[in-house]
Order: C-alpha cells, then structure tokens, then sequence
C-alpha cells in the first residue's frame, strides 16, 4: 500500500535530518595546539584583521551592517596611512547565524589567515562559542554589541554596552516614568535570560512585579500566544529582549492585537535603526529603546561618521548603535596598537587602559581593567520616520561595571 | 474568559496556517504519494513573488490580491517542472524521488539566497490587514488572522469542490484509487499526475503569500515549515482532505493551549509527544481511504 510506503519513507527522511544535523553539531574544531598562542603575521607592508559576522541567516538583518561599518573604518584607517605603516586587509568570514560555524570559523581566521585582531560576534550565544578559541589561541576578538555582562575575558574588548550601560539605565527611565509592573518577552538563548535575570533582581528590590517572562526560539515567527498573554496581563511596559527577525513577526502581532507605544510601551534592547526600518516603522513608531547612539546624536564626529557611512552605502541607510560601536572598535584597535608600538597580543591589552576615542556617541574610554569601554546610556524613542530620537541620557559616560559589583542588588547574580 | 476566547482563536489561526502549508502538501503526497521535499520552497517562491510583486505593485492591498493568483501559478509552474523534469522518471523509486527533491530544495535556496540575497526580507501589510476586530468582552480578532483563516477555509472549499464535481477531479481521485483501473479505462494518468503536482504546488505558493503577514521572507523559511506540513497529512491520514483539515486546527489549538499553559519550547515537545502517541494508537492517521489497488 502507498500508505505504508509513505511511512517508511517519511521515517527515512527524518533520519536524514538528523544525521545530518548531527554531523553538523559534531564538527569540533582542531586543537592540536593548545598551550602556545599564534603569533599574527605582521612580516609584510599589510596587517590583516579578521572580520567574523553573520551574512546569511536570521542574525543576518543585523550583522551586515556591523560587517559594513566595520569595513568603513578599515577604509577610512588605511587612507589616512594605515596602522603602524601597515595597510589593514580584512579577511571576512560568514558565520552564518550558527554558533559551531563561529568557532570554526574564529578559528580559521587565527590559525590559517594569521590575523592580528578579529572584529564580530552579535548574540552571545555566538560570542559564548568562540570565547574558548580566543581564549586558546591567545589572540583577540572586538565584540561590537550590547549583551547581558557577567563576564570578562582577558582576550575580548567589549565594545558595546554592557548590562548597566543600557538595560540598568532602561529601567531606571520606566521607573522614572512610573512603570510598576513589567512584561519580560525574550528570544530563547544565553542573552535574554541573563539579562531577564537581571531585570528581576531590580524589579524585586525597585518595588516593580514582573508579570510574566516567556521566551520564543530564535527564529521563531509565531506570537500569538504570547502576545495574548501580553496583554492579559495588563503591565506597564514590556520589555523585549528578541533578537533578530522574530521582531518582525512580534510587533506584527502586537499591533494586530490592539497595542499600542500608547497602551503598553516596549523598551527593545536589541532594535537599532536598521532593524526599525526593516520591522517597519508602521509597528514601531512611538516605542522605546536603550542604547548608546542613534543616528540622531548630535555632535561633529557623528555628522563625519552618517555622512561617510552613507555615501559609501547608499543614502537610504541609518546607522545605528552596534554598528558604531563596530566602528569606533577598529578605531580603539589602531590606538592600543599604536600605544603599544606592536601588534603582539599581550603588549596590545597592557597598553589598551586609558584610551579615549571622539567617537560618534560621544567620548568612549577603554577601561582596562574590565576590557569594556566606558559609556553614556540613552534612551530614545522611535519616530515616524524610522529614526530614534533621544528622550533621556545618562549625561555623563558611565563606567563599565560587568558584573555589576556596585550595585546591591545584583548580589547574588554573578 | 478573555484570554480562552483569545487563546482559542489563536490556536484555530495556527491551524490555518497549517492546513495551508499542508494542504498541497495532502495532495501530492497524500493522493499521489510522491514525497516532495521541495515543497517548502514552493512555499518560499510563493512569500518572494509577493514581494516581488510589491516593488512592482506598490500600494500593498493591491498587491497582496494579484499576489495570490501570481504566486499559484509561479509555485504551480516550478511544480509542473519539477514533475516533468525529474519525479516523472523516478515515480517508481520514492527514496530517490526523497533524495532528488531534497537536493532540488537546496538548490532552490541558494537560488533564492543569490537573487535576493542572504537577510531576510519583509513585505509591507496593507494597512486594513495590520489592525483587528474589537469585540464585546475585550477580545480583539486580529485582521491578518482572519484574512489567513478565510484563505485557509477558501483553499479547502474550492479544493473539495475540485475534487467532487469537476471532470479533473473525478480523474485524480479515480488515479488515487486504482492508477491500472484507471489508465485501461482511458484515463491519460501521466496528464492527471501533472495536473496534481500543479494545484498541490500552486496552493504552496498561497501559503507563501499568507505568511509574508506573518513574518519575515527568508531563504530557509521552507525548511521550517516542510516538516509541520508532513506532520499534519502523516497524523490525518493519508489520501484524505478531511484528516489534514482536523488535525491542522486540532495541531493549532493544541500548541496555542501548550504555549499557554507552559512555554513555547515545552509546548513544541508535547505536540510532538501526543504526535508519536497517536501514531503508536493510529498508524494510519485519523482517517484512511480505502482503495482496491495492489499497491
């Protein structure tokens, strides 16, 4: 009978699935050399850097533009004479939305291409699967992106914010607005539940109840459960930690079932200019979001950084947090190389305390001791032409604090 | 009460969206019994003509509507091909016909991945289709939803009407049956086989168009949707409408019920819990067709 031929088949298919995404998961990186680092090769009148993003995949509609700011700074960096008289090459890796295929790939970039620094990474869960292999190798990865803390590698420059440059300040801001309860949406990976965690532990001792917490797999495109249960529970705020283009499907959700900015604001930590355009400022206008930079920021650095980075891409393009945190990490590299005289790894981190940049957000300082960077918090809200203009900032850079010690709240978190 | 009205309603518009991506799927796997692992990416031409059509057609309600025929006939078509071209010569060996489709799905991604590059891309919803219904009580019935559930009962109206009345039907179901019978009583089979791969295919491409207001449009969004569609025809039982539309929106109600109750993830797992459980119970699905052919 057709039918039970159809089964067996059908049992056939799903094996090889399996087997194949098996395969896929096993493949382990080599590491026949694990003690000793890999020295860069600097012998030529060219330094090349690795550039490790996401160009295909569902992290794809944010990493491509990091990956784009990323190359402006090469560019700009190599007009103006390179670093150290050395031209910078980079070698550009697709890490294609797959942690396993990140380590490979970081590894590549170290062992084969002998690259100097590597300048990507944007969820955590990726950061989190190379973070041995740098580790390892002893050479050094620039992670553009905001994340959830607790953690400092000695061969990772954090860039981006961490949790009390961007997340703490968020929801200072909904406090100061007089939010009581919260509404915890996340996609489902090591980011959104660290910084969920987080959130609760200032919600317990802020005097702010946190309604529900749920999370979707990356990817995920079906929201109508948890938007139902959204608004169910009635809370002040949402507070959304999705990554990548399950935003898409979210706020497409949101606004079919009747919420509004006006109703129930969501503070998205994850959504940045780029991601506002491509979501569509129909579902978005009037909601808010923690970052560093907007493209709206004012200052003369920042007007060099949107007009260079337009006429190289295209008039149409915003620029957005990540992407300058991308940016200004190229810059940063070049100032610690310089600073030290080398390219040598170690000599790098030794010179990389102290070093300020007239970055596009502002003055960024690197803090040694933690490897992040010290930062001013903004909070800005989504305009009907796509752009997030400013409505709160922190006024002063505020110092990295990763595991966030200072606060006495976070005690039992790290 | 609220939220179970609201609950119930979601779970009846993921079932919509599952008898859509399952409903070409019942036909030519479930009448024809080839296993076409392409057809998800009929699914994905289906979400990329709509958004081709919306650069060329640029006020969104209009395109969504001119979408719908396009994308049946642009998925019907790669279908027609892909039977002509490669599963007519392999309707004796369904292992290859496996194999061969599953390449032919890879290559069509990447296909996709070079015309319309690698991120995913978005259409933009007509304007009527992102609001919702209010109703007495508080519930809101999202438009979206309601547009994919009337497409949904749409396909499966005109599909048993198809199949019932019309000379082509009558052909197709007596091909399901016994294919020797029907060929000695002068039934070009062959003709009949293609014409089933088109409206299976072509209604791939519908589902293509309702997803777009869903979600994003991406290379890959087939892979994700073909194993649900096998599901959904495996557990109603092979050869018959009837099983696919139950065990779509009982599949619906039950992850919305699950996603509810715990979490997304969770409830995924007791979907496919109660799948194996009723298959162990059921190994034919919910309903058979009963057919005098050996084979």
């Amino acid at each position: 009978m057709t039918l039970f031929r159809g089964r067996r088949i059908l049992a056939g298919a799903m094996t090889l699935v399996a087997a194949a995404a098996l395969a896929a998961c096993g493949s382990k990186t080599t590491d026949a050399n694990t003690s000793a680092g890999v020295t860069a090769d600097v012998s030529g009148d060219t330094v090349k850097v690795g550039l490790l993003n996401s160009l295909s995949g569902t992290m794809a509609i944010s990493e491509v533009t990091v990956r784009d700011s990323i190359m402006l700074a090469i560019e700009e960096i190599n007009a103006a004479g390179g670093v150290l008289g050395k031209k910078v090459q980079p070698v550009g890796e697709d890490g294609a939305s797959d942690w396993p295929t990140f380590a490979e790939k970081a590894e590549k970039l170290i062992r084969e291409d002998r690259v100097a620094a590597v300048f990507g990474c944007w969820t955590s869960a990726s950061r989190k699967a190379v973070k041995p292999v740098f580790e390892k190798n002893k050479a050094l990865l620039f992670y553009p992106v905001q994340y959830e803390g607790l953690e400092q590698s000695p061969y990772i420059f954090y860039t981006g914010a961490t949790t009390n440059q961007q997340i703490v300040p968020g929801l200072d801001y909904l406090k100061a607005q007089g939010a009581k309860s919260l509404y915890l949406v996340g996609s489902d990976y090591v980011f959104p539940r660290t910084a969920n965690k987080i959130i609760k532990a200032y919600a317990e001792a802020n005097g702010m109840t946190v309604l529900g917490e749920d999370y979707a797999p990356l990817g995920s495109t079906e929201f109508g459960t948890i938007t139902n249960k959204v608004k169910s529970a009635g809370a002040d705020a949402v507070f959304n930690t999705l990554n990548g283009d399950s935003n898409v499907a979210f706020f497409k959700e949101y606004k079919s079932a009747g919420l509004t900015a006006t109703s129930m604001p969501v503070v998205s930590v994850s959504i940045a200019e780029e991601e506002v355009k491509s979501i569509g400022t129909q579902y978005l206008e009037g909601q808010l979001t923690a970052w560093n930079y907007y493209q709206t920021t004012p200052g003369a650095a920042n007007e060099k950084f949107v007009a260079a980075y337009k006429a190289k891409y295209g008039a149409d393009k915003p620029t957005s947090d990540p992407m300058e945190a991308a940016y200004v990490s190229v810059y940063l590299w070049k100032a610690m190389v310089e600073k030290a005289g080398a390219f040598d790894v170690e000599k790098v981190r030794e010179a990389s305390d102290g070093i300020t940049f007239e970055a596009p957000e502002g003055l960024v300082t690197v803090d040694g001791a933690t490897q992040h960077i010290a930062k001013t918090a903004r909070v800005g809200k989504v305009g009907a032409d796509g752009l997030i203009t400013e409505v709160w900032n922190s006024g002063d850079p505020i110092t990295p604090d990763p595991y966030l010690k200072s606060y006495p709240w976070a005690g039992g978190l790290s | 009460m609220t939220v179970l009205i609201g609950q119930l309603f979601t779970g009846v518009s993921i079932g919509a969206v599952l008898l859509l991506i399952a409903l070409g799927l019942a036909l030519t796997f479930g009448q024809m019994g080839v296993i076409n692992m392409a057809h998800g990416e009929f699914i994905m031409a289906g979400a990329y003509t709509t958004y081709v059509l919306q650069q060329v057609v640029t006020v969104a309600g209009w395109s969504l509507l001119v979408a719908l025929p396009v994308a049946f006939l642009v998925a019907g078509t790669m279908g027609v091909l892909l039977e002509i071209l490669l599963i007519r010569r392999l309707y004796a060996r369904p292992l290859d016909t496996l194999l061969v489709t599953w390449g032919v799905s890879l290559i069509l991604q990447q296909l996709a991945r070079d015309v319309f590059g690698s991120p995913n891309v978005q259409t933009r919803a007509p304007e009527l289709l992102t609001g919702n219904i209010a109703l007495p009580g508080g519930i809101t019935v999202a438009n979206n939803r309601l547009f994919i559930l009337a497409l949904a009962g749409g396909a499966v109206v005109a599909l048993t009407v198809a199949l019932r009345v019309t000379p082509l039907g009558r052909r197709i179901r007596a091909v399901v049956q016994n294919r020797d019978l029907a060929a000695v009583s002068g039934i070009a089979t062959a003709r009949v086989d293609r014409m089933t791969f088109f409206i299976g295919s072509g209604l791939a491409g519908i589902a293509g168009v309702a997803l777009t207001l869903l979600g994003p449009i991406g290379p890959t969004m087939g892979t994700n949707l073909i194993i649900d569609a096998f599901l959904v025809v495996v557990v109603g039982g092979i050869g018959q409408l009837k099983g696919t539309v139950i065990v779509a929106f009982g599949l619906g109600v039950l992850q919305a019920t699950g996603e509810y109750l715990t979490t997304l993830s969770v409830a995924k797992v007791m979907v496919f819990v109660a799948i194996v459980a009723f298959l162990q119970w059921r190994p034919q699905g919910m309903f058979t067709l009963r057919t005098r052919s050996l084979a």
